[in-house]
């Protein structure tokens, strides 16, 4: 109950904003697990990165809880009918930290010379991109070769961050010295990182919003254990606990305490799915009888509820609820082991057992491994529980060793952004773990992604996504296991903390302490 | 042989070995699966073949292996122990920020453990069969066989949550901005639960192994004559009695100042406390090669080290030793 009292509290106070009077002053200590491996947005994009780096870079736009785009470093912007022309007018007086101008050159040189050749997710989308011109420095003009329906959500600072161009032309990015100083254009700037231990963050003093941000120093703390990251919010050595920084048990207790409150809000953007890889290639997995089975023969709800604590919510297929153009009009997948054992006497299942590979992130998924052999046994299904570290799994699901195999992706608000990646044949290589790693292959239904892709209008894209997903859910390519939830738990004092679908990764910008 | 001469052989044959354990090293890591690249790639949450091949052109795994080896122990020779390209920084630049911290949790553990072990060994052992003596090996028995992991935590939750004494997590207060000994203070309150946790274990394994050699060496003919002789007690016990009773001591510390670096992971990850130990764990983790290299191999050189200091302490605490030599 406490959640959501505090997120009725959230909105209301998002409602007050204006007329509370925000303090000003005040640091915030915010754990973040693990240590990043580098702070250079454009460089590394991984969790932990984005969380401290969030402060520091920014992009053109930032998105609201309903994924609808706010002002970022562009104050305006504007898409031509066709689709084919976005224009953004910058924000006036940007200062990077170290006192030069941030201008439309810099935009133009981060999106055309630099991102292009470091950032793979970004690639993708920037291959829909003909030309990124800057007519006077604060308009930038990015036109397309075809309309790329979700190209408005990747101006996100994670996606599209602005790198300055008079540190970075000319040099070679992955090795530029910078990197160990990053300068960018957010509300703060690094200061200090004593590496295992803390990354210290200043205010940035000649923000260009008045006001912001309210706080004067930001420490992102390190702290290896998570019982230990649980017993430091409890003696107040920090404030914030970002979603997924303690083992779900302890996040009862600890939201009970005096003084904390917790959302699950600002995951929008990510709307992270968790599924298991079913490998379509070989194994009793490779017939669509099997995997309807093992849909069937899983008590989704009773491991939400055991295995998470009840964060979360059971997806209907490879879209979130929380993603656009998600549609819950296909086949539904309940609790039905009897269902499951008629399907497996169908295809007749000779018992051949089937090996499970958690992913190595915790207790957690280990006991979510756990709870599915549970289920799948009681079906007749012998399954193995495989076990490897991070570098492992890696490996092991890249190079396609697996029978069943637990991830989880975000999805960046489009299908286009992150889901169809993980389902058209073109995406099937060996090497990465962030494609279609179970070698689904459906000719007719890539073309259909491929067309949704490239519609400018958004009712047409609504349609053939309902389409998409119902077809695709009925050949269970993957196990659809959990729509993640990660409550953010802070100290009810830190205002405005979570307010955007990115949540506490730019949540410092507009955060406050109540004194 | 003189001293100087054993230190003069044995550091050539260190050189050696050091050669052999970087060499050895190497190919084990390789044939650990996954590599840097695959990692990186992996956390990005997304990646292309583009991206892994620019990683791996980067780190130099596009190499053949022979030349990989080639180029790393080459290195190594020159004292080159190469650049993480996960952390952007020389791997000697990163043991070294890490390394103080380490040898000061595990020096001082070191310390309390070796000191109160023989002095509550000895005292045990001269109140054998005693009620004294069964409360101290029962509370040695517990300490030994408490997990260090468990040990950890309860410290924590009774000292710093429940009665707020003393901090329980990171090296130093963040953000205070001490200077002086008001730092000093603060470091020293931070060290006292992770050093009294690693300390408390190995305390227990030396006062067990005091007393047990203690009551041993007490039965022998040597004793017997000194109190013939009339010698007090307190004279035989620390003339005749311990300094015979040290030896197996002194080989088992030998052996413990060696793992000083490496063996502090579990305590350096449940207080946060900055040291080599996670390093090591979080590099192997990420499969940073040069990094985890760097670390095995600098705590090689500590082994190697602390066998040639024990062989020395030998000598002094028993001449008998050299003499035979």
């Amino acid at each position: 109950m406490k959640h959501l009292k505090a997120t009725t509290f959230l909105i209301a106070a998002a409602l007050a904003a204006p007329l509370a009077a925000q303090q000003e002053g005040g640091r915030l200590d915010i754990v973040v697990q693990p240590e990043p491996p580098g702070l250079m947005l454009g460089l590394v994009q991984n969790g932990p990165t984005q969380l401290v780096a969030g402060d520091i870079y920014e992009g053109l736009l930032r998105y609201d809880t309903e994924l609808q785009p706010m002002p970022g470093l562009a104050e305006s912007w504007e898409i031509s009918d066709d689709g084919l022309t976005y224009t953004f007018k910058l924000h006036e007086g940007v200062k990077w930290h170290d006192g030069e101008d941030f201008t439309a050159d810099d935009v133009v040189f981060s999106a055309s010379t630099f991102l292009p050749e470091t950032h793979a997710r970004l690639r993708a989308s920037l291959a829909y991109v003909d030309s990124v011109t800057a007519p006077d420095p604060l308009t930038v003009v990015f036109k397309l070769k075809e309309p790329f329906g979700p190209f408005i959500s990747v101006f996100e600072a994670a996606t599209m961050p602005m790198i300055p161009q008079h540190i970075y032309e000319g040099t070679d990015f992955a090795t530029n010295e910078a990197n160990n100083t990053p300068i960018g254009t957010g509300p703060f700037q690094f200061e200090e990182w004593v590496k295992g231990s803390y990354i210290h963050l200043v205010k940035n003093e000649d923000y260009y919003i008045d006001g912001l941000p309210y706080l004067d120093e930001v420490y992102y703390r390190v702290i290896p254990d998570a019982a230990s990251r649980a017993v430091a919010f409890e003696t107040g050595e920090v404030d914030v606990l970002p979603g997924g920084s303690v083992e779900n048990w302890d996040i009862k207790r600890l939201s009970e305490m005096e003084g904390v409150c917790s959302t699950t809000e600002g995951w929008e953007f990510f709307a992270p799915l968790a599924w298991m890889w079913l490998n379509n290639r070989e194994g009793p997995t490779s017939d669509v009888r099997f995997r309807q089975a093992v849909m069937y023969a899983m008590d989704r709800e009773f491991m939400r509820d055991v295995v998470w604590n009840g964060f979360g919510k059971v997806p209907t297929g490879p879209v979130s609820s929380k993603t656009n153009f998600y549609s819950d009009e296909v086949t539904i997948y309940d609790y039905d082991p009897e269902k499951a054992e008629a399907l497996l006497e169908e295809m007749g299942y000779d018992g051949e057992p089937v090996r499970i590979l958690p992913l190595p992130y915790g207790e957690t998924w280990q006991r979510w491994a756990e709870a599915v052999r549970q289920n799948l046994s009681e079906v007749g299904i012998e399954v193995e529980i495989d076990s490897a570290d991070v570098a492992g799994w890696n490996e092991k699901t890249s190079q396609w060793d697996y029978d069943m195999a637990f991830t989880y992706l975000y999805q960046y608000g489009d299908p286009a952004l992150g889901v169809s990646r993980n389902y058209t044949a073109d995406r099937i290589e060996k090497g990465s773990p962030w494609n279609n790693v179970e070698g689904y292959e459906n000719p007719e239904l890539d073309e259909k992604w491929f067309a949704a892709a490239t519609m400018a209008d958004t009712e047409a894209r609504e349609q053939a996504y309902a389409e998409i997903q119902k077809e695709i859910v009925d050949d269970v390519p993957v196990a659809w296991m959990l729509e993640l939830e990660f409550p953010t738990l802070y100290r009810c004092n830190v205002k405005d903390l979570v307010t955007t679908g990115i949540g506490v990764n730019d949540g410092p910008r507009n955060a406050w302490i109540e004194e | 042989m003189s001293v100087l001469a054993i230190i003069v052989s044995r550091l050539a044959k260190a050189a050696l070995t050091l050669l052999a354990i970087a060499v050895l090293n190497f190919c084990l890591l390789h044939a650990a699966p996954g590599d840097p690249a695959v990692v990186l790639a992996g956390e990005a949450g997304a990646a292309d073949e583009q991206m892994i091949a620019q990683l791996r052109e980067r780190f130099g795994l596009d190499q053949p292996f022979g030349v990989q080896l080639w180029k790393y122990v080459s290195g190594v020779a020159m004292l080159d122990l190469g650049y993480s390209f996960r952390q952007g920084a020389p791997v000697i630049d990163l043991i070294a920020d890490r390394l103080p911290a380490t040898l000061l949790l595990t020096g001082v553990a070191f310390v309390i453990s070796l000191v109160c072990g023989i002095a509550l060994g000895v005292a045990a052992a001269a109140r054998v069969g005693k009620p004294q003596d069964s409360l101290l090996t029962t509370f040695a028995l517990l300490f030994y066989a408490t997990p260090l992991y468990w040990a950890a935590l309860m410290a924590v939750l009774v000292f710093s949550v429940w009665l707020g004494w003393l901090p329980g997590f990171g090296y130093e207060t963040v953000g205070a901005g001490y200077t002086g000994w008001a730092r000093v203070i603060d470091i020293a309150k931070h060290l006292v639960l992770p050093a009294l946790t690693l300390g408390l274990f190995f305390m227990a394994v030396y006062m067990r192994m005091t007393r047990a050699s203690m009551l041993e060496v007490s039965n022998a003919d040597f004793v017997k004559t000194g109190r013939a002789k009339g010698l007090s007690d307190k004279v035989i016990r620390r003339r005749h009695i311990l300094r015979n009773a040290i030896l197996p001591v002194v080989t088992l510390a030998g052996l413990q100042a060696g793992q000083l670096i490496g063996g502090a992971v579990l305590t350096e990850t449940v207080f946060a406390w900055p040291g080599i130990g996670r390093l090591m764990f979080e590099s192997l983790a990420a499969r940073d090669y040069n990094t985890i290299l760097g670390v095995f191999l600098v705590s090689a050189a500590m082994v190697i080290l602390f066998n040639i200091v024990t062989d020395i302490v030998y000598r002094l605490v028993d001449p008998r030793i050299g003499a035979r030599a």
